[in-house]
Parts: C-alpha cells; sequence; structure tokens
C-alpha cells in the first residue's frame, strides 16, 4: 500500500508524463508511478544508499542535493517537479521552489504543517519547541530547519510567482481539498500538498502576457 | 569489404583449449583523428551469448588501458581467467544467457588488432612508432565498423571501466542513435593532470630502457624492464592506501628482518615485482605507449567548444555511472561532472557511488553494490527494449 501523501500526489499526475521526483527516497513513488501511470520518472536523492536501492530496482535516480544540484537542470525538462517532505529540510526553501517551478511544467510540493493546533497548543501548554508524530525530532537535532504553516508556505508560493492549481490537506483520515488561504486548514490540516506552476509567470524566461497568480 | 580469420598474437597461444575469438580485417581505410588513415586494419573480438532474432541484445564491454577482448573466457596467453569474469557470464550481471556480449581490442593494441607491433604494408616490417597516434574516438569507430560488419545496428548498452568508461563516452557522444543505454564505470570525460603525469612516468620508463631502442626492438630483446617499471607504477594507481596496507602492511618477504640492502624486503615489494613480470609475459611496450597516450588526449568536452554538455546534446540513451569511493585515479567527482553534463541536456542519468576500499580496481572486483546495480539497470533496459 502506498502512503496515502504519495497516493494523492500520485493521483495528481497524467499518464506518460516526465517525472523528477526530488528527496525520492527508496523508490516507491517512483516504482508506484511507473507501473501505474507509465511515466518517464527519476530521481535525485541525497543518500547514497537508498539511491544505490533505486537504481537496482531499475530506476533513473543519481545522488544529490536539492540545495545545490537544481541549477544545472534545464527550463522546462519535466512535466512535473515533485518535492514530498523535503522543503522544509532545505536550506534555501525560495530557491529551491523557484527552481523546481523552472524545471517543471507543474510543480507538487507536500509538507508538514506547522500550524496544526497541537503544534501550536504544545508550544502554548508546555513552552517547549513541538513534537508531533510526524515531526518527532529535539529542536536540536531535527532536519527540519525550515518548518513553515500552510499560509507560509502560500504567501512564499505567490512571491515566487507561483498559480496554485489546486491545494490538499493532510490528515491521517486522508486527503481533502482546500483552499490555501482559508485559515481553517491552517489549523486543522497535518500536512499539505500543493500543485503549482509558472508557465505564464514573469519572473523568469520569455514574458507570455501573464503573469503569477497574485 | 572485411574478411574474418584466426587472431595473430605477439606472443605464443599457451592455453590450446583457449577460444582465441575471431578477427576481421577491413579493406575500408581508417581514417583516425590525427589525420592518418590506417588501411588495412583488423580487429580482434571476443563474443559470448548468442545475438537474437532482432539483433536488439547486444551489449559491447570495452576494455581498459592494459585489458583485451577476453572479458569473460580463459586468456590464451596467461591461461587466466576473463579480466571480467565477475560481471559477465551465463546468470551474471551481464548475463550471456540473455544477451549477446562482445569485446575488442582496441586499435593500438596487441592482441590481434592493428597495433604498433603489426606489420606495416609499406615496409613489411613492424609499425613500431610509425604507427600513427590514435585516439578514444579513433578506437570508437573502429568499434562501429566491426558493429556493421557483425550486423548489429543499435547496442542495447555500451560498458566498460576507465578506458573502456571513455570509450562509452566517446560512443554516447559519436553515436547517439546506436547506444539505448550507456554505463560507463570508474571513469573521467577527460583525463586529469595527475593521470597524465603517472603516464608519462610509465613511458618515460621505458623508452629509458636501452632494449627498447626508439622502438626497434621487435626482432631482438624487447624492453622488459622498462615496462615492468611501468607496470608497477601504474600498478599502484589501481590501488588504495588502505587497500595496500590491509593486504601487505609492512610485512617482510620471506625473511625476518630487513636486510639491509636493495632487495625485495617487503611483501609490497615482491607484489609489485610480480605484477611488473606478469604484465611483459603478455603485453607489447609501444602499445602501452599508444594506449596511454590516447588516454591522454582523451577530452570529450574539448571537442564541443569545452561545454561537455552539448557532448550529449543529441543522445537519448539511458545512463548509469558508476563511481567508487576509494578511486583515487578517476575520483567521484569526475564521474559526477559527466553526470551533471548529462542533467543538464535532461538526459536520463542515474549515477551511483560504491562504498568500497579496493581503489580504482573495484570495478575488475567482486563489488556486490556494483553488480546489483549493473544487473538491476539491464534488467529495466532489457524490459524497456522488450528483451526476454
Amino acid at each position: 500500500m502506498l502512503r496515502p501523501d504519495l497516493a494523492a500526489i500520485a493521483d495528481m499526475i497524467e499518464p506518460n508524463a516526465r517525472v523528477l521526483d526530488i528527496g525520492c527516497g527508496d523508490g516507491t513513488l517512483l516504482e508506484h508511478l511507473k507501473q501505474t501511470r507509465g511515466v518517464d520518472g527519476r530521481g535525485i536523492e541525497l543518500s547514497q544508499q537508498n539511491v544505490n536501492h533505486c537504481v537496482a530496482r531499475g530506476l533513473s535516480v543519481l545522488q544529490g542535493d536539492a540545495d545545490t544540484d537544481l541549477a544545472e537542470y534545464p527550463s522546462q525538462a519535466f512535466d512535473v517537479v515533485i518535492l514530498s517532505q523535503t522543503i522544509q529540510a532545505t536550506r534555501a526553501p525560495a530557491k529551491v521552489l523557484d527552481d523546481l517551478l523552472r524545471i517543471g511544467r507543474h510543480t507538487i510540493v507536500s509538507f508538514p504543517n506547522f500550524g496544526h493546533w497541537r503544534v501550536r497548543l504544545s508550544l502554548l501548554l508546555n513552552g517547549r519547541m513541538p513534537r508531533t508524530q510526524a515531526l518527532d525530532y529535539a529542536w536540536y537535532e531535527t532536519p527540519n530547519i525550515h518548518l513553515c504553516t500552510i499560509r507560509d508556505f502560500t504567501e512564499m508560493a505567490k512571491d515566487a510567482g507561483a498559480q496554485i492549481e489546486r491545494a490538499l490537506a493532510l490528515n491521517t483520515s486522508g486527503t481533502r481539498p482546500i483552499h490555501a488561504d482559508a485559515p481553517g486548514p491552517n489549523l486543522f490540516a497535518e500536512g499539505a500538498i500543493f500543485l503549482m506552476n509558472r508557465r505564464g509567470g514573469a519572473a523568469w524566461g520569455p514574458a507570455t502576457g501573464r503573469t503569477g497568480s497574485s | 569489404m572485411a574478411q574474418t580469420a584466426n587472431p595473430v598474437f605477439l606472443r605464443p597461444v599457451a592455453e590450446p583449449e583457449a577460444d582465441t575469438g575471431k578477427a576481421i580485417t577491413f579493406s575500408t581505410p581508417l581514417a583516425l583523428d590525427c589525420g592518418r588513415t590506417l588501411s588495412p586494419f583488423t580487429i580482434a573480438y571476443m563474443t559470448y551469448g548468442t545475438l537474437n532474432a532482432a539483433r536488439s541484445n547486444a551489449i559491447l564491454v570495452c576494455h581498459a588501458l592494459t585489458g583485451d577482448q577476453f572479458a569473460a573466457s580463459r586468456h590464451p596467453i596467461t591461461g587466466k581467467p576473463g579480466w571480467w569474469d565477475i560481471m559477465v557470464g551465463p546468470g551474471k550481471a551481464i548475463d550471456t544467457d540473455r544477451f549477446f556480449v562482445i569485446c575488442s581490442n582496441v586499435i593500438g593494441g596487441c592482441m590481434g588488432s592493428t597495433g604498433p607491433a603489426s606489420t606495416d604494408p609499406k615496409t613489411g616490417k613492424p609499425y613500431a612508432l610509425d604507427f600513427p597516434v590514435v585516439t578514444i574516438r579513433d578506437m570508437v569507430r573502429a568499434q562501429a565498423m566491426l558493429l556493421d560488419a557483425l550486423g548489429i545496428e543499435k547496442l542495447l548498452c555500451v560498458t566498460g571501466g576507465s578506458m573502456g568508461g571513455m570509450q562509452v563516452l566517446q560512443w554516447a557522444a559519436s553515436f547517439p542513435d546506436r547506444v539505448a543505454t550507456a554505463m560507463p564505470l570508474a571513469t573521467a570525460a577527460r583525463h586529469s593532470a595527475q593521470n597524465i603525469a603517472f603516464h608519462e612516468v610509465g613511458r618515460q620508463a621505458i623508452m629509458a630502457d636501452p632494449d627498447w631502442n626508439g622502438g626497434q626492438y621487435y626482432e631482438r630483446a624487447h624492453p622488459a624492464k622498462g615496462l615492468a617499471v611501468a607496470r608497477m607504477a601504474a600498478h599502484i594507481t589501481y590501488l588504495s592506501e588502505a587497500a595496500l596496507q590491509r593486504k601487505f602492511g609492512r610485512e617482510l618477504q620471506d625473511r625476518d628482518q630487513i636486510s639491509f640492502g636493495f632487495g625485495a624486503d617487503f611483501q609490497v615489494e615482491s607484489y609489485l615485482h610480480h605484477q611488473g613480470m606478469t604484465f611483459v609475459d603478455r603485453f607489447d611496450a609501444n602499445s602501452y605507449l599508444y594506449i596511454t597516450r590516447a588516454m591522454d588526449y582523451f577530452d570529450l568536452a574539448g571537442d564541443y567548444k569545452g561545454v561537455l554538455a552539448d557532448a550529449f546534446r543529441d543522445t537519448k540513451a539511458r545512463f548509469c555511472l558508476i563511481s567508487f569511493t576509494s578511486d583515487w585515479l578517476f575520483p567521484t567527482p569526475e564521474n559526477k561532472r559527466v553526470a551533471h553534463a548529462l542533467n543538464a541536456t535532461a538526459a536520463n542519468v542515474s549515477f551511483v557511488e560504491i562504498e568500497s576500499d579496493k581503489g580504482h580496481d573495484a570495478f575488475l572486483l567482486d563489488e556486490p553494490q556494483m553488480l546489483a546495480t549493473v544487473r538491476g539497470f539491464l534488467n529495466a533496459a532489457a524490459a524497456e527494449n522488450g528483451i526476454a
């Protein structure tokens, strides 16, 4: 069984698309997409061990770092670029998002929501950095150095010139469509998945008359 | 226009049971990068497995500096197993039950393909230093003509390590339509200054041997000492400090204490002497000069105004690059540079770095992660190309 957040991402992807999965882990999503949607999939993964595992499974994956290696990819080289549960661990999330929107005709980003009520309550009541099921690290050893809320992410996406095509709230119970700007999901969603594009964006490439969504 | 015969070797065949393979002599001239042509010229080769009816299961294995066509079968001169026996064979990672594997001796070599020891038709004597300086691209051109003669239009995969990897990269650049997948191991898109430097030490050792005689030695004693020293120096670069330490440490050879002399006190010395001596029995000193030169001249980006990515602009091949952590001759960053160039063209590329302390030679050894990677990559390639 595919993890629910990965299943929700898979549902957003057209058959036979060219897909780049950044932080593809052991290749579960890529393999699923290859088998069920016939995609031309590639992956970038930080852990060499995971990379070796992926290639032995017949996937096209290379060792790399979202923070440093995206610049070399040509613009609009992929139909979909996926960054799943990783943006909060990058050093420069805005730069990474900018690269994602440049490389992919569509960009999918999923992340844990630091605005969830349990997180807020935990900080309020305990006065200590929150530890949740999804973010179970002490503050001094967490790889998640740039946590954000759904509203934070929405603002950054708009600043990057992204058009939000679809946003989903992600809970243990499943996913449901949300308005990215609405206050409810920011309080009640444990995570979110955004499908975006910047094809008309003015921040890069030849202007086509359209600007971003803002 | 091509004639097939048994290959002619420089040294006598010591293993009458071993398959010596075939040699094709082409009357079509081979145009070389240096501006000269080679005509006629011969390519000696081995094949393993069976070509399928669709001619779609062919894998070209390219050998390294001192390798030859005997990748997966007993060497007819040394009697040793094939140099990539660990990789190529029935049921192995490059499975000859499924794939048709071709391995040819490079042009400039000394195992049956035309090289400096071959007879110059103009003089009736060995070419020696009149042999033209060949390049990696010339080697690949000759291989392409071999494949034409064998009736193979497209390769399922072209693979090889070290200089073999250079040929793989050149294949992808020169013949983008003939390569479905490319798997270079432990290689680089250019020979580094350090590597050129090591090669120069080897060449100078050969040329300093009085028996070398300006390359004119085929009728008399060969420059065995010079070639052995070249091999010894090179062999060190194929290993790693950790591997040498683990294998030999400071252990003494057949003695309890140091001799206060210059005999082989240490095991590592004795080992190197052995490497040098056995090498001389199967290799031609002039070939060593020519092939090291071909590697030195290799700079794929140089053919494309310094932009490596442009070398791969037309490629549709799937790539799998493999490097090894302790390889300091063709270190991971050199392999990664190729991966980056491929990325810049949005090519389909995998890159795997294998944890090993065995140095550059790791690609020839039993490295389970490497074998699993190769097997997985070729399985996917076979599936994509409809090969059972």
